[in-house]
């Protein structure tokens, strides 16, 4: 295919933006004053005083908003046409050693058709709830990426389908790994840790029902769904 | 220190009063068993790498009657656990120890393995040896092939050497709390204190 000399690469976002330039990779960036994603002008238009803040570091744009609309903000920057952030790459939490500091809640979104970037943040202060609401139902990858937050920082995202620890097991009772005030080596003892590890019964969290794909059989497009019930390989 | 002297060993028999033709029979079962060992490799990090090309053409483990490949742990002689094994899969581990048939070896590979290494934290189990009986340590970081093989011709004269008459190498034993090999938790807990678990250890200075 590629020795084919008519073959042109298609780029996403290039049909989308009329007589824009071709996006080349940015070459010595500077740290601060560069501007920032026109994402987040469009988002302080929409919503106003929900965008707190507004950083742009190393070229990349961070957009801090407030904790009850962080859903709203996301659901917009998903569905508006001029945003299209159609993938989640990432979301995760940040602690500072700093007491005074508030821990941050970050997604990570990118606009493939519009080749952009943004980090929103939501700040939550200390002594307050560490819940934020799921953002399941507008990205499907959340999923994991807030089970794998909730394990590793507490924070409880509420409106998520099954909210439960992915990394350490389900019965690990230590606490939040991640977070400052937990102890490189655990809260527990190596043998008390050992006897908690063997006591569990690794057929009962492993259940074939929970790797079977048999309930989301009826998602999958046709030919798919055809090929797994006749018991042919699909190959990807 | 709380160790409790090693009981005396009265089920091994010295060899003189053996008959010449079981010694010649261990020997000869011996000699097949430490040429036909079944690895199955438990690969769970880097030294699963370091055990591959062991495998492959330049190193050959074939040389050492391990042409076969155990994946399943029900045909297999010799597991190798090649990584470090978090305590989430440490059942998982003693499941695959236990659905072994006897008799059954294990080498435990490189330092993450034999003493949890540099993963001295809250998600590693600090040495496969706290789960399931080890024979050989092989150290290292990864271990080159080398060492694995050599590790693998310690093993093959461990098993020259068993005799059939000596019942406690194919008894498996849990830790009875009347045996004077039992140890306390507690008292590993404070033998290992300087290098073990501490509550009051955090990088964060809270």
């Amino acid at each position: 295919m590629s020795g084919n000399g008519s073959f042109k690469p298609v780029v996403a976002g290039s049909a989308l933006v009329a007589g824009a330039p071709s996006p080349t990779t940015p070459r010595k960036v500077a740290r601060t004053g560069t501007h920032p994603n026109p994402s987040a002008d469009a988002a302080r238009a929409q919503f106003g005083d929900v965008v707190t803040r507004v950083d742009v570091v190393w070229g990349e744009t961070t957009v801090v908003v407030d904790q009850s609309s962080v859903h709203d903000v996301i659901q917009w920057l998903h569905d508006d046409e001029g945003q299209r952030y159609d993938y989640l790459s990432d979301v995760t939490a940040v602690e500072y050693r700093d007491l005074e500091r508030p821990l941050e809640v970050v997604w990570h979104l990118r606009s493939l058709p519009f080749r952009r970037f943004l980090r929103v943040k939501v700040a939550i202060p200390r002594g307050a709830t560490l819940a934020v609401p799921s953002v399941w139902d507008v990205y499907k990858s959340a999923d994991w990426l807030e089970r794998e937050c909730y394990d590793m920082f507490g924070i409880e995202f509420t409106g998520h389908p099954d909210l439960r620890r992915i990394l350490m097991w389900e019965q690990y009772k230590e606490g939040y790994p991640l977070r400052k005030d937990f102890p490189l080596r655990g809260r527990f003892s190596r043998s008390e840790q050992l006897r908690q590890a063997l006591a569990a019964n690794p057929e009962a969290r492993y259940s074939k029902d929970e790797l079977t794909i048999a309930q989301a059989l009826e998602d999958l497009p046709a030919d798919m769904r055809r090929r797994l019930t006749s018991g042919e390989r699909t190959g990807e | 220190m709380g160790l409790s002297p090693r009981p005396e060993p009265k089920l091994i028999q010295t060899t003189s009063e053996e008959p010449w033709v079981t010694t010649r029979l261990d020997a000869f079962i011996n000699w097949g068993r430490k040429n036909s060992l079944w690895p199955m490799p438990f690969g769970t990090a880097c030294c699963a790498i370091e055990f591959m090309a062991t495998a492959a053409s330049k190193y050959d483990l074939a040389r050492f009657g391990m042409e076969r490949q155990a994946f399943s742990p029900r045909q297999a002689d010799l597991l190798i656990c090649a990584g470090r094994v978090p305590f989430k899969l440490a059942p998982v581990l003693r499941r695959i120890w236990q659905q072994m048939p006897q008799p059954k070896w294990c080498i435990s590979m490189g330092a993450c393995a034999s003493s949890g290494g540099m993963f001295d934290n809250y998600a590693v189990v600090q040495g496969i040896d706290t789960i399931i009986p080890v024979d050989v340590y092989v150290p290292g970081c990864p271990p080159r092939p080398e060492g694995l093989l050599y590790g693998i011709m310690m093993l093959q004269k461990k098993v020259e050497k068993e005799r059939m008459a000596d019942r406690s190498l194919r008894d498996e034993m849990e830790p009875d709390p009347e045996s004077q090999l039992f140890i306390a938790p507690s008292e590993i807990d404070e033998v290992s204190e300087p290098f073990g678990n501490s509550v009051q250890q955090t990088r964060s200075g809270l």
